[in-house]
């Protein structure tokens, strides 16, 4: 009784009904959607069932690409951002100088919009005046100067480096505060035993990470299926199909009017993700529980 | 034996100075080649402008609308911040003190959203419906709703660690839940709060696709949009689009430099136990 006139019930209610209108309801909506053809050209929606998801799974290969480039940066990313995550903070905590400006300098892409990092990144790669093919050439390596974001075969991989320059940062801050939170005498005790330094990276460092790793894969995976603004700015999908993805497909279904199609395939995503996410938000609050 | 390690030593600061230039080059071609002229910027490279043109920037923030939108950005980055820290603060200390089932259901549904995708085309609709679509009211509600998830996750935990005994000595002393919570609790909140802030801010000064499907209407572009209009028309000269990428990168850089210690906590608060 008194617990209830403490902690009234409705101090929750402004987050749920904002959360509910904006985000939930669109989902739920979309859903329906995603059941019709709804577009641009015509005022009726007729329901057609299955129809949008059949076209996906069933029709175009085209579909199916947008999905699979989906999960080639969603793993590579992942891997890349969480290798040198790992390495760049045990770098930044075993005692070199300016530790603090180098954690910095590497964090700093991580406050600037994906809009002009992609900007930034499409001048340094273009074929003809950027800045890498240039400093390639004058370094007398031309034969490695290409159309990087023009390429079927380089697209990809660029959009992915581009991707991991900026999100590394992050990764090797959560590194970084798992690290400091290893206690030293471990270490002092490995030393004393004579371990060496990969017999320390093995048995103490990375059993000590796990749950760091755990959240740093997580955050990674959530964010590469969901991938959107970067690949828009640098590639726009191409070329050809190379570097469209899940969210490249639905907003370009969007700006051909589409729209109970882009429903369908944000819909794919939105189950994907709801399946995922059961997992993930259970490894989070199981590493709050503990602390 | 020393020698050896003076050796490792010296690789280890080279290989973190390497990976801190490789960060910091594209900031500076950028930075360098904004201060060129049209003809001097035909390739980009490192080498210093022979004229500075210092002119570019004023010449981007008049024809890049860029007054307009920053007055924009920062009224979007604002009002959903504070509106957040609000929301988020009353519900956190009632589904984190209050653990019945239904809000411990509550909290899961909202924690959810860190990682579900937003469906933007329906989402379009349901603003239309409810006269919020192209409107600066409707997008600030909309950050609002984004910033829900992670921001709740972290003031949860937060005030777990504010122990309940404070309550029951403020029952004590004749408090009711409002003056509970404003008098005793949300002063202990204000660190957290200010990181939820903080984070937000940022969040939607640096936010692209909402605008993209929402905003038509060329005076409610944010900064993002504007720059990216201004690239679609004057992508063949880099100086300019150096010079605009610098000018609306500096607020957030500004921010970060102030707010770096909440921003670093955000980040590592509830996944790093400690």
């Amino acid at each position: 009784m008194k617990s209830k006139n403490l902690y009234p019930w409705y101090f929750s209610s402004g987050a749920i009904i904002i959360y509910t209108l904006f985000i939930v309801v669109p989902a739920i909506v979309g859903i329906y959607y995603s059941f019709t053809d709804w577009n641009s050209y015509s005022t009726v929606k007729n329901f057609i069932g299955l129809d949008n998801y059949k076209e996906i799974f069933a029709g175009d290969d085209v579909y199916l690409t947008y999905i699979k480039n989906t999960f080639v940066f969603t793993i590579f990313t992942t891997i890349a951002k969480t290798i040198l995550g790992l390495f760049i903070a045990i770098l930044l905590v075993s005692g070199i100088k300016a530790a603090g400006f180098h954690r910095m300098v590497i964090f700093s892409p991580q406050v600037l919009s994906f809009l002009i990092v992609g900007l930034v990144f499409k001048s340094l790669l273009d074929p003809n005046y950027g800045f890498l093919n240039n400093m390639l050439e004058s370094l007398g390596l031309d034969f490695l100067a290409k159309s990087w974001l023009g390429s079927v075969a380089w697209a990809m991989p660029s959009v992915m480096a581009v991707d991991t320059w900026k999100g590394m940062g992050y990764i090797m801050v959560l590194f970084v505060a798992g690290l400091l939170a290893i206690p030293q005498d471990y270490y002092e005790a490995a030393e004393i035993d004579g371990a060496g330094f990969f017999q320390k990276l093995f048995r103490i460092t990375l059993p000590m990470l796990m749950p760091t790793i755990t959240i740093a894969t997580v955050l990674n995976i959530t964010y590469g299926m969901r991938v959107f603004d970067i690949i828009y700015v640098l590639t726009n999908g191409g070329p050809g199909y190379a570097t469209d993805v899940i969210n490249t497909a639905v907003y370009q279904a969007f700006a051909k009017g589409y729209w109970g199609m882009g429903s369908a395939l944000s819909s794919v995503l939105f189950v994907v993700m709801a399946v995922v996410s059961v997992f993930i938000i259970r490894i989070m609050t199981r590493s709050e529980v503990e602390r | 034996m020393r020698f050896r390690k003076l050796m490792i030593k010296t690789v280890l600061n080279a290989v973190a100075w390497i990976l801190s230039l490789l960060v910091l080059i594209p900031f500076v071609v950028v930075i360098i080649n904004s201060f060129k002229t049209d003809a001097e910027v035909n390739v980009l490279t490192l080498k210093l402008p022979e004229k500075w043109m210092f002119e570019n920037y004023s010449v981007v923030f008049e024809r890049g609308n860029l007054a307009v939108s920053f007055f924009n950005s920062t009224l979007y980055s604002v009002v959903s911040s504070l509106l957040l820290v609000i929301v988020v603060a009353f519900s956190a200390f009632v589904l984190a003190r209050n653990t019945t089932k239904l809000n411990r259901f509550i909290y899961y549904f909202l924690v959810l959203g860190i990682t579900l995708p937003l469906n933007y085309i329906p989402l379009m609709s349901v603003m239309k419906s409810l006269h919020l679509i192209n409107s600066q009211f409707g997008i600030i509600l909309l950050y609002t709703a984004m910033g829900i998830p992670i921001s709740l996750f972290i003031t949860y935990a937060f005030v777990h660690n504010i122990p309940k005994e404070l309550d029951e000595a403020a029952v004590m002393d004749g408090c009711n839940a409002f003056s509970l919570f404003f008098r005793v609790i949300m002063p202990l909140l204000k660190p957290i709060l200010v990181t939820v802030f903080v984070l937000n801010f940022m969040n939607v000064w640096n936010e692209f696709t909402a605008p993209l499907y929402l905003l038509n209407d060329v005076d409610k572009w944010p900064v993002t949009l504007a720059v990216y209009n201004f690239f679609g028309q004057f992508s063949a000269q880099w100086n300019l689009v150096s010079a605009n990428i610098v000018l609306t990168s500096i607020p957030v850089l500004l921010v970060f430099l102030f707010a770096q210690k909440h921003i670093v906590g955000g980040l590592t608060s509830g996944s790093v136990k400690g």
